[in-house]
C-alpha cells in the first residue's frame, strides 16, 4: 500500500492528511487552547447577534480587557509573589480576571448605547471600539513600560493525574480536554451552557425572538430593548473572559495589539457555525487547527517528500494559514449560513397613542 | 459648490473634534502620573506643541500636506467603497501591498532613468492594490463573504507577504535590518521644502478625480445607486456585482498609490516591519469627511497637522504620539455619537451620518446573501 503515497499530487496529499491527523491526534490540547479567545469571541457575538445587534468591536473588547485584566492584577500583586492554589490561582490574578471581565462588560455597555438606543450604525459602532481599544492600550502601555512594573504571572493548566492520563484513549480525552487553565475550561462549560439555554429556555426561545422579529416579539410582551442590552452586557462578560484569557492564562504579559485579529476570526466563527455555541466552538477549533500546524510544522516537521516539499514553503505562510482559512471557510459557507432576520438593524418602539 | 450647505455639514464634525480634544485632554491628565506626576496643565502643554509641529513654521506646515496626502488617499479608498456601500477595512492591505509592489519595481529600476521608472513603479503600486482590494470586492459579490471580515483577514495576510518579500527574495545584502535595496532613480523628485516629495500632488489630482467619478460620470451614479440598495440597482438595469468588484479595485488602487507615495517619496525602501496606520486612519478621514471627497480632502488635512504635530508633542509634553490614535477614536465615537453632541452643545445641526452604511450593516445581518 505504500506505494499510494509515492503518487506525485495524490500521495503528497495523502502523506499531508496523515500529518494533519497526527497533529491534530498529538496537540489536541493546544489547539483546544489556541481555539478558546476565538470561541469566546465567538460567544460574545453569539449574545449579540442572536438578539439582533451586529458587534465587530469583539477584537477591540477582548484587547482592553486583556490590558486591564493584566495590569490590575500586576497592581494587585505589587511585585509580592502570592502563594498560588491550584492551577496557579493567586489573589491578584482572580481580582485581574474580574478587572478583564468588567472591562468587557463596560466596552460592551458602550456598544448597547451607541446600537440600541443611539441607534447608531452598528458596524461603526464596533468600529470604533476598535480603534479606540487599540489606541488606549497602547498608549497606556507605553507610558507603564517606561516604568515597567512586574506582571502577577498567569493561570496554570489542570494536571490530569499520571494514573488517569496514561489510560489508552480515555487518558488522551481527559488531557485533551481537561489540561487547561480555568478559562478555558469555563468556556468549555459556556459551550454546553449556552447551547442548552438558546433552545431549551425561556431566555433562548425570547432571544431568538428578539433576534429574529423584534416587532412580534415586544406584541407578545418581551421588552426588546431591555433583553437586547441584557444579552449585550452578558455577552462582555464573554470577551472578558476572552481578554483575559491572553494575558492572565496564555501568557502573564501585555503586548499592543497583541489580540492578532482573533475577535474578527470569532466573527467568520460565529458565521461558520451558523450563530450557535456549538458551532461556533467547532469552527473555533478549525482556525486552532490552523493555528496549532502553523507552530507543528516548525516545531515538528513532516519527514519524507511532504517534509521536503514544506520545507520550502516560506514560514510566513503557516503563520498566515488562520486568517487564509478564515476567508476560504466564509467565502465557502456564507450562502447557505443565514443571521438572524434582525441581525443589525436598530429597533425602534412604535409611539404610544395618545 | 453651495457654502452653507458645506458649513451646515461641517457643524457636528467640528464639534466632535472639540470633544475629542476635550476627552484627549482627560486622558492625559488622568495618565500624567505614569509620565512625571499629576500635571492638570500637560493638555495645554501638548495642544500646543501638536498645533506649533503642524503649522508653527514652513517646513511644519509642508509635513502637514506631507502626512495628509497618503491620508487623503486612503479617506479615498474607504470613503468612495461607503458610497457603493461596502466597507473596505482593507485599505491598509492594499496600501501595503501597493507600497511592496512599488518598491519591487523601483528597486528593478533602480538604476533606469527617473521618468522611466517612477511611472512603472506607480503603475505596479495602482495594479497591485487594485488587485488586493479586488479580491473582498469579488468574493463579497460571487460568494457573499462579507467584506469587513475578508479585508481585515486581507490586512494580516498582506503583513505577511511584505514579512516575506522583504526578508526573502527582496532583502537588501548587509543591512543591518531586514528592508528591500533603496529604489535609487524611482526615488520621487522633492518639489518644496525637505521632504514635499511629487507624491503629495497625487492626493491632490485624486480628490476631484473621485468627486467627478462619482457626481458626474455614469459609473458614479451606478455606484451610488448600489449604494443606497443593491435591489434598486439590479431593478434599474445595473450589475450590484460587477460593479462591487470595479468598486473595490478602484479603492484599492487609491490605497496602493498611497502606499507608492510613501515607499518612493519618503522612505526610498520597504523595511519588514513597515508600521504606519495609513490604511486604518482612511476610516476615519472618510467618516470624518462623510465620505465626500471634498470633506475626505479637509478631514485628512486635519488628521495629517495631527500626525505632523505628534513628534513635537512627544518632545516637548512627553504624550507619546499614540495620543493622535485616541483622539481619532474620540472623534468617530462622538461623530457616531451625535445626539451627545447636540445635547451638549444644545444646538440642532444637520446629521453628519453617512447614509450607505445602512447598507453596510444590512448586508452583514439580516439579508446576508446577495440574490443572484
Amino acid at each position: 500500500m505504500d506505494f499510494i503515497l509515492h503518487v506525485p499530487v495524490i500521495g503528497l496529499l495523502l502523506q499531508f492528511i496523515g500529518y494533519l491527523l497526527s497533529v491534530m491526534a498529538t496537540n489536541g490540547s493546544l489547539i483546544i487552547t489556541l481555539s478558546t479567545p476565538i470561541a469566546l469571541g465567538a460567544l460574545c457575538g453569539f449574545m449579540n447577534e442572536r438578539s439582533g445587534v451586529v458587534n465587530i468591536g469583539i477584537e477591540g473588547m477582548m484587547l482592553f480587557a486583556a490590558f486591564v485584566g493584566w495590569y490590575v492584577a500586576a497592581l494587585v500583586n505589587g511585585g509580592a509573589p502570592s502563594n498560588p492554589g491550584p492551577m496557579g490561582i493567586t489573589l491578584p490574578l482572580l481580582v485581574g480576571l474580574l478587572a478583564a471581565i468588567a472591562a468587557g462588560v463596560a466596552v460592551s455597555a458602550l456598544h448597547a448605547w451607541l446600537s440600541i438606543s443611539v441607534r447608531a450604525n452598528q458596524i461603526i459602532s464596533g468600529t470604533i471600539i476598535n480603534i479606540e481599544a487599540l489606541a488606549i492600550t497602547g498608549y497606556l502601555n507605553l507610558l507603564i513600560s517606561q516604568n515597567p512594573i512586574p506582571s502577577a504571572g498567569n493561570f496554570q493548566s489542570f494536571v490530569v493525574p499520571h494514573a488517569a492520563a496514561s489510560v489508552p484513549i480515555l487518558g488522551w480525552l481527559l488531557t485533551t480536554f481537561l489540561a487547561h487553565g480555568p478559562i478555558t475550561l469555563t468556556m468549555l462549560v459556556l459551550v454546553i451552557v449556552l447551547q442548552v439555554l438558546l433552545f431549551r429556555s425561556r431566555w433562548g426561545l425570547r432571544t431568538r425572538a428578539v433576534g429574529e422579529h423584534p416587532r412580534a416579539a415586544e406584541t407578545l410582551g418581551i421588552d426588546v430593548i431591555r433583553l437586547r442590552y441584557r444579552n449585550v452586557l452578558l455577552g462582555g462578560v464573554l470577551a472578558g473572559l476572552g481578554g483575559a484569557w491572553f494575558t492572565l492564562e496564555y501568557i502573564g504579559t501585555f503586548q499592543g495589539g497583541m489580540t492578532g485579529g482573533r475577535g474578527y476570526i470569532a466573527l467568520a466563527a460565529l458565521i461558520f457555525g451558523r450563530w450557535t455555541p456549538i458551532g461556533a466552538f467547532g469552527a473555533a477549533l478549525v482556525f486552532g487547527i490552523a493555528d496549532t500546524l502553523g507552530q507543528a510544522v516548525s516545531f515538528n516537521p513532516p519527514t519524507g517528500d511532504l517534509g521536503a516539499v514544506l520545507s520550502g514553503v516560506p514560514e510566513q505562510v503557516f503563520s498566515a494559514l488562520p486568517y487564509l482559512v478564515t476567508i476560504i471557510v466564509l467565502a465557502g459557507v456564507v450562502g447557505r449560513s443565514i443571521p438572524p432576520a434582525a441581525d443589525g438593524q436598530p429597533y425602534e418602539r412604535e409611539a404610544k397613542a395618545t | 459648490m453651495n457654502l452653507r450647505r458645506a458649513r451646515d455639514a461641517a457643524i457636528i464634525p467640528a464639534l466632535s473634534i472639540v470633544l475629542a480634544l476635550v476627552f484627549g485632554s482627560l486622558i492625559m491628565i488622568f495618565s500624567s502620573p505614569l509620565i512625571l506626576g499629576l500635571d492638570l496643565t500637560l493638555p495645554l502643554l501638548a495642544y500646543k506643541a501638536l498645533v506649533e509641529g503642524a503649522f508653527g513654521s514652513f517646513g511644519a506646515v509642508v509635513s502637514t500636506i506631507v502626512n495628509a496626502s497618503p491620508l487623503i488617499l486612503a479617506g479615498l479608498a474607504v470613503g468612495v467603497a461607503f458610497k457603493a456601500g461596502l466597507f473596505n477595512i482593507g485599505a491598509q492591505g492594499q496600501f501595503l501591498t501597493g507600497g511592496l509592489a512599488a518598491a519591487a519595481v523601483g528597486v528593478w529600476l533602480a538604476h533606469a532613468p527617473g521618468p522611466v521608472a517612477i511611472p512603472l513603479a506607480l503603475v505596479a503600486a495602482i495594479l497591485v492594490g487594485s488587485v488586493y482590494g479586488a479580491i473582498p470586492g469579488f468574493l463579497k459579490a460571487y460568494t457573499g463573504a462579507h467584506e469587513v471580515v475578508t479585508t481585515i483577514m486581507l490586512n494580516y495576510i498582506a503583513l505577511y507577504i511584505v514579512a516575506y518579500v522583504v526578508t526573502g527574495p527582496l532583502r537588501a545584502v548587509g543591512a543591518t535590518f531586514a528592508r528591500t535595496p533603496d529604489v535609487g532613480n524611482a526615488t520621487l523628485p522633492i518639489l518644496v521644502g525637505a521632504n514635499g516629495h511629487l507624491g503629495i500632488l497625487f492626493a491632490f489630482v485624486a480628490v476631484p478625480l473621485a468627486w467627478w467619478l462619482l457626481y458626474r460620470s455614469t459609473i458614479g451614479f451606478e455606484i451610488r445607486t448600489v449604494g443606497a440598495g443593491p435591489d434598486a440597482a439590479r431593478y434599474a438595469g445595473m450589475h450590484p456585482r460587477l460593479l462591487i468588484v470595479v468598486t473595490m479595485a478602484f479603492c484599492g488602487g487609491l490605497a496602493g498609490l498611497a502606499g507608492s507615495g510613501e515607499i518612493l517619496g519618503l522612505t526610498g525602501f520597504m523595511p519588514a516591519g513597515y508600521s504606519t496606520n495609513v490604511g486604518f486612519d482612511g476610516i476615519t478621514v472618510a467618516l470624518l469627511g462623510q465620505a465626500h471627497p471634498i470633506g475626505i480632502m479637509f478631514a485628512g488635512l486635519l488628521l495629517g497637522a495631527m500626525r505632523a504635530g505628534a513628534p513635537l508633542m512627544q518632545i516637548e509634553a512627553g504624550v507619546p504620539s499614540q495620543m493622535v490614535d485616541v483622539l481619532q477614536g474620540a472623534i468617530l465615537f462622538f461623530l457616531t455619537a451625535e445626539v451627545l453632541v447636540r445635547y451638549l452643545f444644545r444646538i440642532r445641526a444637520k446629521s453628519a451620518k453617512v447614509a450607505e452604511l445602512q447598507t453596510v450593516a444590512s448586508s452583514y445581518g439580516g439579508q446576508a446573501t446577495p440574490a443572484p
